[in-house]
Parts: structure tokens; C-alpha cells; sequence
């Protein structure tokens, strides 16, 4: 009888320890999870936990600390369930950890061939988990599927050829029976693409590319053959509403970032939030915020699903803060335009029209004399995540405040190599410095902000004890009240921090996590 | 690129393009236009921090440096020989010593007396700590720039030396370099070389004087061959000496 006992207490502990699709589309059934990379399909990067809150986050301190061996930036978002979390850590490994300790359980060590370019490093922001598989997307090009309890590789296949300077460095996103997978490389002169993987067998189940070949509406957006090179990357992981099964993605820039002249059009999808059938990769619609960019500002940001009252009628929304500047209210079952807002400052455009296109002021076009551009190519809002909270109702965008000059370089194109057409200098005697903003959800409207030293990578996560964490270049991990933008807490981490903040319970208790110079760290009350 | 093994040398010469464009493709977005620096460290001098020889920076430009921001690229063996040449023809922009005016036996004795300079600037272990340590600076700057420095030293102050003034809530007041700030916190150290930790909550005010600097302007204080004397001694200071 006590064996017995035992065992359902033991079965109890370690829970099902497998994820079906189900319990991903109900997430809000159990809080104390975090099971896709943005916490939910709708993207809220929200912890709907209450235990730590505004009056007790005071006593917030470090639980276990587990460091990782990579030397690139550590952009990890953890996936935590039944007990385990997997993390990435640089360049494309895996690891699981027993959340109790913070010991591991296994390792996936990849080996990487040298030379791969990457533009902006060989960086992996996490995985997947679909059932009893968990999924990483490779530097060098590649999607594995992996046994969940130990690790070993299930199927390995190959995404593209990593030698064309397409590299994976997003979190794959697990909808039904697919898996889907972005890729990166605008900088080199790349055609971008979305694609759909089987999850049982890692067979392709559709590619979706981001710029239309010929004889496909869109691709009079590119003058000649430049779509071949178009860029339009999708390097950040996108949404999914289960309802309407569409996939909701942000492309990057066009190739070359610089030069226009070599792509004349409006360079679609380019720039744009793209809604994909999940079942077939059909597009149903697109909203480009930047025609023709030539100051590299991707629309890779997150899409933020939102059903709410707009203007007395209820409408799925979706909710973008560019890094262009701009945030934007669409409708997300037509990719009707419905709101845009400056949050920042910015000199290329003169404001957005009724139709939600940009009035360039077409004094941010690069040339050899050099011209000032604010957001510089590193843009207000970028891959790191915003939050939405529905008890505030305020959606907190961490934002980069720097401008700098950009001047016209070599645009030849050669496979492999960069293809940017500029080359950038900052702006003598002007300090950059970073910004949270807490802005209303349904207009954009700034309630409050909190200004940081340097131009943050670390995304905001809220919770239901009113409070927004954060984090720092300069290693400092903070708790403000998300009401008022009041620093409650802080705690010097010693690292930069490039990821974002998640959050779970584990025994009744909830932690918060993030990743900070090579160590993942887990905070939690005594 | 693969197919350079195959194609004959002199081929890949006529087509490559010139260090010179390849380096403001794809270098100077990050080590400036000429080399001067930005989001990746200056190349415009003789010495390079990760490449002793040119084998090793024609490495470091095909594999980049991991655990930096220097990424890999798919340049083929001639365009590497090219940019490497053109990233070591950088450091020539400075004026050879030979050639600089002055003479830096007279420069060093104006380094410690007239200038004062050695108060707040080590060299070769001696000095104060309240400015830059100046070993080894002619590695790091052109003569150009060091006489900038001295007539106009807020024209380019590095990020550990912005002026501060901070004003607690008792009322002290401190002035000095900003040696590090976060969010939350500043370190200053004051010209007597003494540091000082707040943390912002402590104080009243904080003032950046961006683009000025503790130092004064010898423009006026010292002759123009003075001033020579003095460039001619600091852009010595580093062709032998540790960085």
C-alpha cells in the first residue's frame, strides 16, 4: 500500500511531462506554466501570477543560478512544465533543468561548422515543445526534434543552406501538428521564408516565401530580379490564433538596408506583419508599415493578439509596437488598419496616413555626406518582447532611444558576404539611453515610462501581482510597480542582460527567471 | 566562393573588388570609415588587440571572434589579403614620428612641469589616476587626435571620463569623471583621485556635462611649438610599451 502511495505521489510530482496542443491553445488553465515562447498563442508575455506583488517584491532574492558554456549573448526564453524548463544556450544547445535545483537533466550539444554568417551573432532565443518532443532551430540552418525526457535526437532536417548566410536563430512555434520556423539573414542579400515542419516527422509541410516570385501578386513591388534578394527575414517568433488558424508574422527589412536604388518599389512583404493559414501557409493578408525601407527598420517585432471593445464593438485587434516608432492597432481577421501611434522619437516619416502608410519625410535616405536617422538600425522597439496586462491594460514596450548618421558604402552583391549599402557613425556628445514605456493599450497613449541608463535588450514580463520586470545593459534586473512605473526592487546581476523574463510556479511558489551574462537565474520569495 | 579553390589567382585578382570597398561594404559600419572606431574598436593603429601578425587578422576577418560582435564573413583568400591590407594602411593615416615637428625629450619635460599633464596622467607607472593613462597611447590615437585632445579636450572624451557633478540630499557636493553608472548607481572619482559610490536615490542632482571634460584647454597656456614638443612625446609613448 505505501509503494502505491508512492508511486501516484511520485506520478504526481513529475506530472504527464508531455505537452499536447491542447494545453498550449489553454494556457490560461495553468498559470504556472510557461509553454510557448511568448507565454501564450496571443503573445501577452504575461505571468497571470499573483503570490509575488507590488508589497512583498521587496524580498525578492536569487534561488539557483545555472551558467552556461557559450560565449555569445545568452537570449534564452525558457519553456517550464511538470517540473522541467528547457533553455538554449549559444550558439544552438539545449539543456533541461529540474526546476527544483536548477540541476540538469540533459544536454544537446550541436556541433557547429565555422565560418557561418550571422550578422548580429550566433544567438538562439529557445525552444519549442509539442507533445514529447522539443524543438530547437539551429545557427546552422537546421530544425531537431528532440526526445523531451532525455534528450536524444528524434529527426534532425535541414531548413536551408547555412553557406547562403540563412541562419535560425528564433524559437521555433508549435501550432497543431506543425511546427513553424523563422529564419534570418537580411543583411546578406537573402530571400526570406516562412516554413511549416511536420511535428512527428520533420517532413516540410509548406514554405511561405516573404517576397513574391514571379507571376505572384507583389512581386511589381521589386524592380528586375531584386526580389531574389529581397531579405524580408522572419527571424523573431510570431503568434497564432487557434480560432482563426492564422499565423500572424513580422518580416524584416529589405535587402540591401541601405540602398533603394537596386529595389525600386514598395518591396513587399518586406516590412510587413503577414497573416499565414497555419494548415496550408496561404496568405490572407498583409499590412506593410514601411513601404520601401532604407533605413533597416524590421517590423520583426511581436504581434500582440488583443480581443477587446473597439469603438463600442468587439474586434480581434492586434497590437504592434514597430521599430520604426510607431505603435499600431490592426484589425487581425482582415489586417485592417485602425490606429497609429508615435511612442518615440523619429525623423522618417512625417506621420502615418488614413490608410496606415507612412509620409516619408525622405530626409533619412542615405548619402555620402552622411544624414542623421532616429531610431538608428538597431530601431526603438526590436526582437525583445513587449507585455500586455489585462488588469492594467497597459501594454510595456522597453524602447531604444539613439539616433545616428548612416553613409553611403559599396551595395555589390556577393553571396555570403554583407549587403547593406551604408556604414553607420554614432552621434558625438550624444548619450543613448533606453526607456520602459507603459502604454494604453487600445490608442499607444504613454501613461508612464521609466528611463534606464543604455538602450536595453531585455523584453518587460507583467504579472498579476501588478508588477513589470526588467532588466538592463549594465546587469541590473528590476521590479516596477505597473500602475506608476515605481522601482519596487533591483538586483545587479553582474551581466548584460539580452532575453526576457519569464515567469511559473514550482511546489505552490512562484520564481521569476532570466537570463543574464552567461548564467541563467531564478529569483523567488524566501 | 567555393569555387575559388579552382579559378586561377589572377582571375580572382582582376575581379576582387579593393580592400578599400570591401572595408566600407562591410567594415566600416562597425570600426568607422576610417577606422576610427564605433560600435566595434578602432583599426587606425599599429597595433591590433586580436591580430599580432596579418595571418591572424585575415583569420579573425573570415572566422569573426566569437564571444564578440565580430561576426564571420565569406570573404575569398584575395579579397581577405586585400582588406587586411587595407585595415593595416589605416594605422598610416597617422603621420609617421620622423615627420611629426617638435622634439620629445622637450614634450616630456613639459609633460611634467609646465603641462602639469602627469598629475592626472600615468605613464609608464607614474601619474595621477584622475585622466586616461596615457602608456602606450600612440597605439590607440593618432597624433591628430592627441592634439585635439589637448587644445579641445571635450571634442572626444571616452565614456569612463564624462564630467559629473552630483549633488547629495545633504547637500555635499562632488565633481568629478564618471568611472561607471547604471540605472541605479554612479561612480565618480574626484581630481584628488579619491572614488565616490551613490546611488542615485541618494541624490539631489546629477549633472552630465557631455562634450566638456575635466581637463583644461591648452590651447592658450602652451606655444605652438610647445605644443609640438608635447604631440611629439605622447605619439612616441606606446611603439614598445604594453598597452
Amino acid at each position: 500500500m505505501k509503494i502505491v502511495l508512492l508511486l501516484i505521489l511520485l506520478t504526481a510530482a513529475l506530472h504527464a511531462q508531455t505537452l499536447p496542443y491542447e494545453r498550449i491553445v489553454n494556457s490560461a488553465r495553468e498559470p504556472g506554466h510557461w509553454l510557448t515562447y511568448s507565454g501564450n498563442y496571443s503573445s501577452h508575455h504575461y505571468s497571470p501570477l499573483a503570490q509575488i506583488n507590488r508589497l512583498n517584491v521587496v524580498r525578492l532574492q536569487p534561488k539557483w543560478i545555472y551558467q552556461v558554456r557559450g560565449r555569445e549573448h545568452f537570449e534564452a526564453m525558457p519553456i517550464v512544465f511538470d517540473g522541467v524548463m528547457y533553455i538554449t544556450d549559444p550558439p544552438s544547445d539545449v539543456t533541461a533543468l529540474d526546476v527544483r535545483t536548477g540541476r540538469p537533466l540533459w544536454h544537446y550539444r550541436r556541433a557547429i561548422p565555422e565560418g557561418i554568417p550571422a550578422c548580429c551573432g550566433q544567438v538562439n532565443r529557445g525552444v519549442a515543445v509539442l507533445d514529447d518532443l522539443v524543438y530547437i532551430a539551429t545557427i546552422d540552418a537546421h530544425l531537431v526534434a528532440l526526445d523531451a525526457k532525455s534528450g536524444a535526437v528524434r529527426w534532425d532536417v535541414e531548413v536551408a543552406d547555412y553557406k547562403q548566410a540563412i541562419t535560425l536563430t528564433a524559437a521555433p512555434l508549435a501550432i497543431k501538428d506543425k511546427i513553424i520556423v523563422g529564419m534570418a539573414g537580411a543583411e546578406y542579400g537573402v530571400r526570406g521564408f516562412l516554413d511549416a515542419y511536420d511535428a512527428k516527422t520533420g517532413r516540410c509541410a509548406w514554405r511561405f516565401w516573404t517576397t513574391p516570385g514571379p507571376g505572384e501578386p507583389g512581386n511589381e513591388t521589386w524592380s528586375g530580379d531584386s526580389w531574389q534578394r529581397g531579405g524580408a527575414t522572419t527571424w523573431v517568433t510570431g503568434s497564432y490564433d487557434p480560432d482563426l488558424d492564422l499565423l500572424y508574422w513580422g518580416t524584416g527589412n529589405p535587402g540591401p538596408d541601405y540602398d533603394g536604388t537596386v529595389r525600386e518599389g514598395d518591396n513587399l512583404y518586406s516590412d510587413s506583419v503577414i497573416a499565414l493559414s497555419g494548415a496550408t501557409g496561404k496568405l490572407k493578408w498583409h499590412f506593410q508599415f514601411l513601404p520601401h525601407d532604407v533605413n533597416d527598420l524590421d517590423s520583426n517585432q511581436i504581434p500582440v493578439l488583443l480581443n477587446a471593445p473597439w469603438q463600442g464593438k468587439p474586434r480581434k485587434l492586434m497590437l504592434f509596437a514597430n521599430r520604426n516608432a510607431f505603435y499600431y492597432v490592426l484589425d487581425r481577421e482582415t489586417g485592417e488598419f485602425l490606429k497609429a501611434t508615435q511612442f518615440t522619437r523619429q525623423n522618417w516619416a512625417k506621420g502615418i496616413d488614413v490608410k496606415g502608410r507612412p509620409i516619408p519625410t525622405n530626409t533619412t535616405t542615405v548619402n555620402a555626406e552622411g544624414v542623421l536617422v532616429y531610431p538608428d538600425d538597431d530601431g526603438s522597439s526590436n526582437w525583445f518582447s513587449p507585455s500586455y496586462s489585462p488588469r492594467t491594460g497597459l501594454f510595456y514596450q522597453n524602447v531604444r532611444e539613439k539616433g545616428a548618421y548612416y553613409y553611403k558604402a559599396d551595395t555589390r552583391f556577393r553571396p555570403g558576404q554583407l549587403y547593406l549599402g551604408a556604414t553607420k557613425r554614432d552621434i558625438p556628445n550624444e548619450e543613448p539611453y533606453g526607456t520602459m514605456k507603459a502604454l494604453r493599450a487600445l490608442t499607444g497613449e504613454k501613461v508612464w515610462e521609466f528611463r534606464m541608463q543604455s538602450p536595453p535588450w531585455c523584453g518587460a514580463l507583467a504579472t498579476a501581482g501588478d508588477v513589470v520586470f526588467s532588466g538592463t545593459m549594465e546587469g541590473d534586473f528590476f521590479a516596477l510597480d505597473a500602475w506608476n512605473g515605481k522601482v519596487l526592487w533591483r538586483f545587479q546581476t553582474g551581466g548584460e542582460i539580452w532575453a526576457n523574463p519569464i515567469s511559473y510556479r514550482s511546489e505552490g511558489k512562484q520564481y521569476v527567471a532570466i537570463a543574464a551574462g552567461s548564467a541563467l537565474m531564478v529569483f523567488g520569495l524566501d | 566562393m567555393l569555387a575559388a579553390a579552382a579559378v586561377p589567382l589572377f582571375l580572382l585578382m582582376m575581379q576582387a573588388p579593393s580592400g578599400d570597398s570591401i572595408y566600407a561594404g562591410q567594415c566600416a559600419i562597425c570600426h568607422g570609415q576610417r577606422g576610427e572606431g564605433g560600435r566595434g574598436p578602432s583599426l587606425n593603429r599599429t597595433k591590433l588587440r586580436h591580430a599580432s601578425d596579418d595571418t591572424a587578422l585575415r583569420r579573425i576577418i573570415r572566422h569573426g571572434l566569437p564571444g564578440t560582435g565580430m561576426p564571420a564573413t565569406w570573404l575569398n583568400e584575395v579579397e581577405l589579403v586585400e582588406v587586411a591590407g587595407f585595415v593595416r594602411s589605416l594605422s598610416n593615416a597617422r603621420k609617421p614620428q620622423a615627420e611629426l615637428p617638435g622634439n620629445a625629450e622637450r614634450g616630456r619635460a613639459i609633460f611634467a612641469g609646465k603641462g602639469a599633464c602627469v598629475q592626472c596622467h600615468v605613464v609608464n607607472g607614474a601619474g595621477g589616476a584622475f585622466g586616461p593613462a596615457l602608456t602606450g597611447i600612440a597605439a590607440q590615437r593618432s597624433a591628430g587626435h592627441l592634439r585635439q585632445s589637448i587644445v579641445d579636450p571635450g571634442a572626444d572624451v571616452p565614456p569612463s571620463f564624462v564630467l559629473l557633478r552630483a549633488e547629495t540630499a545633504g547637500g555635499r557636493t562632488v565633481t568629478g569623471a564618471r568611472v561607471n553608472e547604471d540605472t541605479f548607481s554612479v561612480q565618480i572619482r574626484d581630481a584628488a583621485g579619491t572614488l565616490h559610490s551613490f546611488w542615485k536615490t541618494e541624490l539631489k542632482m546629477l549633472k552630465k556635462e557631455l562634450g566638456k571634460s575635466a581637463m583644461p584647454s591648452y590651447a592658450t597656456s602652451l606655444t605652438g611649438p610647445e605644443l609640438d614638443d608635447l604631440v611629439r612625446y605622447l605619439a612616441g609613448l606606446g611603439e614598445t610599451e604594453a598597452q
